[in-house]
């Protein structure tokens, strides 16, 4: 597979001329972009500043530029430093928070899902924040930096849940989650942060928050996914192609909110559906999503829906076992192809 | 040296032996007679509205639940009052009085209590929960204690980083400073020099749980050592005291000189919440902190200090009529329609 070079599809949207960037430098492109706009935009967290620049060096280089003032260090407070990102923002500052792994996020739970994500609606003052949290695996992270916890927070009324697939979009959403009023989750998955490369376009690149992107065409059946299982979803249907099943494949970007059109769409012209995540399968995203097919596309569908996601355990370390946990390009190729037989 | 260890007290220990307020001959003072008029006023709209809510809940003209803050007053108004307008505060629950100072009018709070469109809140929250206004440089409460702090802290390190000279408190009780984000927020503050003030309630119960069940330690003040942040205990039945410390700390905070934790002690005295009868707490010491109330007592001092008689007067009368203009303006107020209620979520 040469996915690794070649991955990075541009979207349809993105025809303007650009360099090659990998993921992680495309977070940091934008990062770098808007703090150079708005003197607003600080970074906090974990080991992001100074020369360090974060556990995975997204941030590098970005203290020297603005400063430590804005490139700031925290202690292992989670819950607080949230919580403190929440007055910046009241105040008018527009913070990004860097959560060492996404994994970590729960120990912030109370800041973000009981004050920052009702706050607007409680007494109408904005908390625009953005927390960066580097998810999923794949990479033998073990349990405790593997996970894809999104579902807690599209579940919680107030935040905005984003997850990019591609170096453009990496930039692009991240550009977005900044500049919104509300707080958003910017999803980040790790296993792609130096093993993909793609195209961005030069010149200031914004993908608005939630909006769906269709990455590969086809009339099949649709595989709706997000994060790091595009890749693996493209890969799978470039292999169903060879013998002649064209699947779909719906990048939503967007978790909250979800771009229902987008899905209504594809599953119009495809009758079949395929949604696959990282995250486990019960409850998660895809449940959602099926569950709204459902009810809103019935008419349209050809065969049920399949949901194809991680098992309802921890994320296990050794290799077979994590494989046998995660949804994969293989798992995604088996259960399209008896989809399009059905 | 005290044994202040949970066993060698006994169960309900109590603010031991609290400092006796020189009720007569506090010289000088540290206000101006306008000032001292001022505060006497706004100690006594707090104390009014809160018997009248009392009240109305009583006669079950309420709506959910509903904090006294019988007690509490000296600490709100004082900490109130220091606080300069460009200053930011984030109030908790037992503070109706610091709204009250910040400019807060009590129509749009009584609409919040009874969950009417013109409360803050639009009907949104509940009680004094999520009484923000940013115009008035308050930052909403939210239940989850004690997460007002590493917000407040959070205005706090957005004045600093912009080099403003303003500063940033919150408050917390005794219940509140239990928990994680108590001391993850101290420490950053500490870390960070940040212009931030700690004003600590210690009314000597969390609900129904008293101080030797909560800590070990006979002052929450001591704790602020293990940050490296000063400490000062007051007596917080002592509007002035309050005033003065708290005027301190916030001076020091906006000059850069970093943060700091003022523990006031106080007696919480009526239930938890209206629904709670406090059963629980020894008569004997409610009759002890009760000839220790604030607002009698503040009253009392500007007697000593040669006030007329009949300017604290006028004075209580202007705050029953304001408060009684108060309830019937949100009383008479339309609830919300059912329409708004997914409005606001998110901001546009
Ligand atoms: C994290 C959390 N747990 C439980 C509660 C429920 N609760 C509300 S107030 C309270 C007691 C608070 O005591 P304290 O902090 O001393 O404040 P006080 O009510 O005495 O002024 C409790 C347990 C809460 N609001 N937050
Ligand atoms: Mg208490």
């Amino acid at each position: 597979m040469n996915q690794t070079e070649t991955f990075g599809y541009a979207a349809p949207e993105a025809a303007a001329p650009g360099r090659e960037l990998t993921f992680l430098e495309a977070i940091r492109e934008g990062l770098w972009e808007e703090m150079a706009r708005d003197a607003a935009v600080c970074i906090i967290g974990e080991d992001v500043g100074g020369e360090f620049g974060g556990a995975f060096k997204v941030t590098h280089g970005l203290a020297a530029e603005f400063g430590d003032a804005r490139v700031r260090n925290t202690p292992l407070s989670e819950l607080s430093f949230v919580g403190m990102a929440t007055g910046m923002a009241l105040m008018g500052l527009r913070p990004v928070i860097e959560m060492q792994f996404a994994d970590f996020i729960s120990s912030a739970f109370d800041s973000i899902v009981q004050y920052a994500a009702t706050n607007h609606y409680r007494w109408g003052a904005p908390v625009p924040w953005v927390i960066r949290a580097p998810s999923d695996g794949g990479i033998s992270s073990g349990p405790f930096h593997s996970q894809n916890p999104e579902a807690w927070f599209v579940h919680t009324p107030g935040l905005k849940v984003v997850s990019p697939a591609t170096p453009a979009d990496a930039k692009g959403l991240l550009i977005s989650a900044i500049r919104d009023p509300n707080p958003v989750i910017y999803f980040e998955p790790k296993p792609l942060y130096r093993s993909v490369r793609g195209v961005v376009p030069e010149g200031e690149h914004v993908v608005p928050i939630g909006e769906a992107a269709v990455v590969r065409r086809g009339d099949d059946l649709s595989i709706i996914t997000y994060g790091a299982q595009v890749r693996e979803a493209v890969t799978a249907a470039e292999s169903m192609a060879r013998d002649g099943i064209a699947a779909e494949v719906l990048d939503l970007r967007t978790l909250k909110p979800l771009d229902w059109d987008a899905v209504a769409r594809t599953v119009d012209r495809t009758g079949k559906v395929l949604i696959v995540h990282s995250a486990n399968r019960l409850l998660g995203i895809g449940a959602e999503i099926a569950a709204e097919i459902a009810e809103r596309c019935f008419d349209m569908l050809d065969a049920p829906p399949v949901r194809l996601g991680g098992l309802d355990t921890p994320i296990p370390f050794s290799p077979p076992l994590e494989q046998a946990y995660r949804p994969a390009a293989a798992k995604i190729e088996a259960a399209a192809r008896s989809l399009a037989a059905y | 040296m005290v044994d202040s260890t949970a066993a060698a007290r006994g169960r309900g220990r109590r603010v031991g032996s609290p400092p006796v307020i020189d009720w007569t001959n506090r010289t000088p003072s540290p206000l101006s007679r306008d000032d001292e008029l001022q505060v006497y006023y706004w100690m006594r709209l707090t104390r009014t509205f809160d018997e009248r809510m009392v009240a109305m809940w009583k006669q079950g003209r309420g709506l959910g639940g509903a904090f006294s803050e019988r007690g509490h007053e000296a600490i709100a108004v004082g900490v109130g009052f220091a606080l300069r307008p460009d200053d930011v505060v984030a109030p908790m629950h037992r503070d109706l009085g610091c709204y009250l100072v910040r400019g807060m009018a009590p129509a749009r709070i009584f609409g919040n209590l009874l969950g009417r469109v013109t409360g803050v809140t639009r009907g949104r929250d509940a009680n004094l929960h999520g009484l923000g206004d940013l115009s008035l440089g308050i930052i909403g409460f939210v239940s989850h204690l004690p997460m007002s702090m590493p917000v407040a802290l959070g205005a706090a390190m957005a004045f600093q980083m912009r080099r403003e000279p303003r500063a940033a408190l919150t408050f917390v009780g005794d219940g509140g400073s239990s928990t994680g984000a108590w001391h993850e927020t101290l420490n950053m503050a500490a870390v960070y020099r940040a212009p931030f003030v700690l004003v600590v309630e210690n009314n000597q119960y969390a609900y129904s749980t008293p101080l030797d069940e909560q800590m070990a330690v006979a002052d929450i003040a001591t704790r602020a050592a293990g940050y490296g942040i000063p400490d000062v205990v007051v007596d917080g039945n002592d509007v002035e005291a309050v005033l003065v410390a708290t005027g301190e700390a916030l001076e020091r905070a906006r000059s850069g000189r970093g943060p700091t934790l003022i523990e006031a002690k106080t007696m919480r005295m009526l239930g938890h919440a209206i629904h709670d009868g406090a059963e629980y707490v020894p008569p004997d010491l409610l009759v002890e902190w009760q000839e220790r109330d604030p607002v009698a007592a503040y009253a009392q001092r500007l007697r000593n200090r040669g006030v007329e008689e009949s300017v604290l007067r006028a004075i209580d009368e202007r705050a029953n009529d304001e408060i009684a203009a108060a309830v019937a303006e949100a009383e008479a107020a339309p609830f919300p329609d059912p329409s708004e209620v997914g409005r606001g979520v998110y901001a546009p």
